[in-house]
């Protein structure tokens, strides 16, 4: 194992560091898609279900089906990245839509009410009232999203684009163990620091959890 | 709730997409001389086992060591998938096999009678595509191989391919999951050797899953690569392919013409000539047996004959 | 290009019963893989939740093993498994077990907790002794928590268990593996409506379960079999001074 790592530096770090982009950029652009979705989903009843269920079966198809049929559909080459981007992107948004409007549909009326008759007009109290008030719950599923992401990256490797996924195949093809719990330890360890980080952005953005945390116990 | 919280977290998030649109893909250039200006990057692939990564990581050494701009996208997956690669331009240059690569790229199989390696090379300059060219052949060779164990050989009798026919349809066979298509495997096995398996199980072409399955016993036939030093340790029996349906099948580089130029076809041949199949097998056997990776054993290799 | 993509979906020669390789039989293989592995996790993860959710006692473990598995590769875990033990259906299930786990346990755990003290406190009142409390009135009213625990495992293992194919299991995994090895995209087309068609139709079932296993209290269901007009309750004890018991409280229907 301390020979496998020496000798592999620079292809663990190229994995490592693939990985690392390929599973941020569809977070990022995720979180960008699914705010006006989930938001139009909450605004217009009647496209609450419709686009929640949307959602729930674009998360049951598979994620090696989602990243190989991606280049067909968008007629992208093969083995670009963007496959993986694409595929990721629709798995986050699928699952921060009903995130997004459930965040946005907890928030009590009355208080939007309050901030019309403060004078809030709707894109205002959208900003300064409802999604602040939502956060804590969007934030929490940013958490899972980016998590699930972390792990689903791996899978681009069957069709030759995976992060630390390269380390999986090649250990299976070589029926060597080390690369691949090198892999797993840093799938996890970099799952864990997104986690970490996010809670971090949770901490400071809605300090009032804690709050009420304590006032609550 | 501070509204400049709230737009902090925007601005952290916007910034970060702004900064990773900026950055480059870290997939790009994974080592590689910084050359002159004009000359442009060389994507080099590899298929999903491990040869071909290795002769991957030669070609792409051997490139760097002569200047040139190397990307490395190795482990794409099997023949159908990285010849799309190479057709799109996400790949420029990969180590091929002469008749496997006649076989794929005709429509049924490779023509009657073509069976030397000099005859396969020049077929195969009819049925390469547009833009794409193949260099100087390598005497090297790495043929499909249908092995058996050598108590399954002296329990049916089997030496050659076409002795399995008779027994066929007792027999299940192992191979990866493309095999069951192609001309140079179920296909071609039942129109050229009349041979109907029990049962075709998908594994892993030539792999570790396959090679076990065979000693296991839960197969009877696998399909192993015939550089696989397993075949030695295992006692296995390579069944002759009698009616040359995996044709000969040296080695060479398949490289896009817009691609290739003096500098790069002189560092590849000087790999194809330094190529034996037996140096081939020696080296493989660093990288399946001893586990060593395989840039390293390239540069061995390099190193050994010359070519850095 | 779309009649393409869909024509191994559309071709009726893949879906006859039987045959193998067929599309039915694919469905049926990785059904069962699916029902061991969440049964396996289950039978660990719900007597654990359940421990530690009742006792309080490492409840680390429970909060944090939702995102620890979420975290998991699962590509990487079947590989590493099946490298150190071997081909066959075994590593795969263990691979498969550890990652059904972390929703069972932490809904289960969750549930538990979220149980309303004030009604523990009355069971205990009652007399019910530890176990009692547990199985009588914590499990019936967690299991709205530990349903969707067990929804939320089966829809995971039908969806990641596809991968395993990879290293040679069978199940609908085949239709992506060996679409993406030949460049058959029909078959990959094929194989994601299928897993997605029957991940929905798994979970719609098990949703269907699930209303009709939770107590009526907890969903706000009607039943109709109660009748919802006044229903005294039995006095206990006669009235000394002759006026009404405990009695003639109005019953209100649980809605």
């Amino acid at each position: 194992m301390i020979q496998y790592l020496q000798n592999n530096g620079p292809v663990i770090q190229a994995a490592l560091s693939q990985h690392v982009y390929l599973a941020l950029v569809p977070v990022l652009l995720g979180i960008v898609v699914s705010l006006p979705i989930g938001y139009l989903a909450v605004r217009f009843n009647f496209l609450y279900h419709p686009l929640l269920n949307l959602s729930g079966i674009l998360y049951a198809v598979p994620s090696l089906a989602l990243i190989v049929l991606v280049p067909s559909v968008l007629g992208i080459r093969i083995l670009d990245p963007l496959n993986i981007i694409v595929a990721l992107t629709v798995y986050t948004v699928a699952l921060l839509v009903r995130v997004v409007a459930d965040g946005l549909k907890s928030v009590d009326p009355l208080v939007a009410e309050a901030a019309s008759a403060m004078g809030y007009r709707r894109l205002r109290r959208l900003v300064s009232v409802e999604l602040p008030i939502a956060l804590p719950v969007m934030l929490a599923g940013l958490r899972v999203a980016t998590v699930a992401n972390v792990s689903l990256v791996s899978v681009g490797a069957l069709i030759g684009v995976g992060g630390l996924g390269t380390l999986f195949t090649r250990g299976q093809q070589l029926n060597y163990a080390p690369p691949i719990i090198v892999g797993i330890v840093l799938s996890v360890v970099l799952a864990a620091i997104l986690d970490g980080i996010i809670v971090l952005i949770q901490r400071r953005t809605t300090p009032w959890v804690r709050a009420a945390g304590r006032i609550a116990s | 709730m501070k509204k400049k919280n709230l737009l902090g977290a925007v601005g952290v998030i916007g910034v970060g997409m702004l900064v990773l649109a900026g950055c480059s893909d870290p997939t790009e250039s994974t080592g590689g001389s910084a050359s002159g200006g004009d000359s442009e990057t060389i994507t080099v692939g590899s298929a999903n086992f491990p040869e071909s990564e290795l002769l991957a990581e030669m070609y792409a050494q051997v490139l760097e060591a002569n200047g040139v701009d190397v990307k490395r996208s190795f482990n794409i997956g099997a023949r159908e998938v990285y010849l799309q690669a190479l057709e799109d331009g996400s790949i420029d240059l990969l180590p091929e096999y002469n008749g496997a690569l006649l076989a794929a790229l005709s429509d049924d199989g490779a023509p009657e009678g073509v069976t030397s390696p000099d005859d396969v090379y020049d077929a195969l300059q009819d049925v390469l595509p547009e833009g794409i060219v193949s260099l100087p052949q390598s005497e090297a060779e790495d043929k499909d191989t249908l092995s058996v164990t050598s108590e399954t050989a002296d329990e049916y009798d089997l030496e050659t391919i076409e002795d399995l026919e008779p027994v066929a349809d007792q027999l299940r066979i192992a191979a990866g999951p493309e095999f069951a298509e192609r001309i140079q495997g179920i296909k071609g096995l039942e129109s050229e050797y009349g041979l109907t398996f029990k049962e075709f199980v998908p594994l892993d072409a030539g792999g570790p899953l396959t090679l076990a399955a065979l000693t296991d016993g839960d197969v009877e036939v696998a399909n192993i690569f015939s550089t696989d030093s397993a075949i030695e340790t295992n006692d296995l029996v390579t069944l002759e392919d009698t009616k040359q349906l995996f044709l000969s099948e040296n080695i060479l580089p398949i490289v896009r013409e817009d691609k290739s130029d003096g500098t790069v076809e002189d560092a590849l041949n000087s790999v194809s000539e330094a190529l034996t199949t037996e140096n081939l097998t020696e080296y493989l056997a660093k990288v399946q047996v001893d586990k060593q990776d395989s840039a390293s054993v390239a540069k061995e290799f390099l190193t050994e004959y010359d070519l850095l | 290009m779309n009649d393409g993509l869909l024509s191994y979906l559309l071709d009726g020669s893949n879906w006859q019963f039987g045959a193998t390789g067929s599309i039915p039989s694919l469905i049926l293989t990785h059904l069962w893989y699916t029902i061991q592995a969440v049964v396996v996790a289950a039978a660990i993860a719900l007597p654990l939740g359940l421990y530690i959710g009742h006792t309080g006692k490492l409840s680390f473990i429970a909060i944090n093993a939702a995102n620890a598995g979420r975290s998991l590769p699962t590509l990487g875990l079947i590989i590493l498994l099946v490298v150190l033990m071997g081909r066959g259906f075994l590593p795969v299930l263990i691979a498969l077990v550890i990652l059904a786990i972390p929703p069972i346990l932490t809904t289960t755990y969750a549930g538990i907790r979220a149980v309303d003290p004030a009604a523990i406190d009355a069971a205990k009142g009652m007399g019910m002794r530890p176990m009692q409390v547990l199985f009588k009135l914590e499990v019936p009213m967690a299991l709205p928590l530990i349903s969707s625990g067990l929804r939320n495992a089966l829809l995971q293992v039908i969806a990641t268990s596809t991968v395993a194919a990879y290293v040679g299991i069978g199940g609908l995994g085949r239709l992506l593996v060996d679409g993406i090895a030949l460049n058959a995209y029909e078959r990959v087309v094929a194989g994601a409506v299928v897993v997605a068609a029957l991940a929905i139709l798994v979970d719609l079932i098990a949703a269907v379960v699930q209303r009709s296993v939770i107590s009526p209290g907890l969903t706000g269901r009607r039943v109709t079999r109660r009748p919802t007009k006044t229903v005294p309750a039995p006095s206990t004890s006669p009235a000394p001074t002759g006026q009404p018991g405990p009695g003639t409280r109005t019953k209100a229907p649980t809605s």
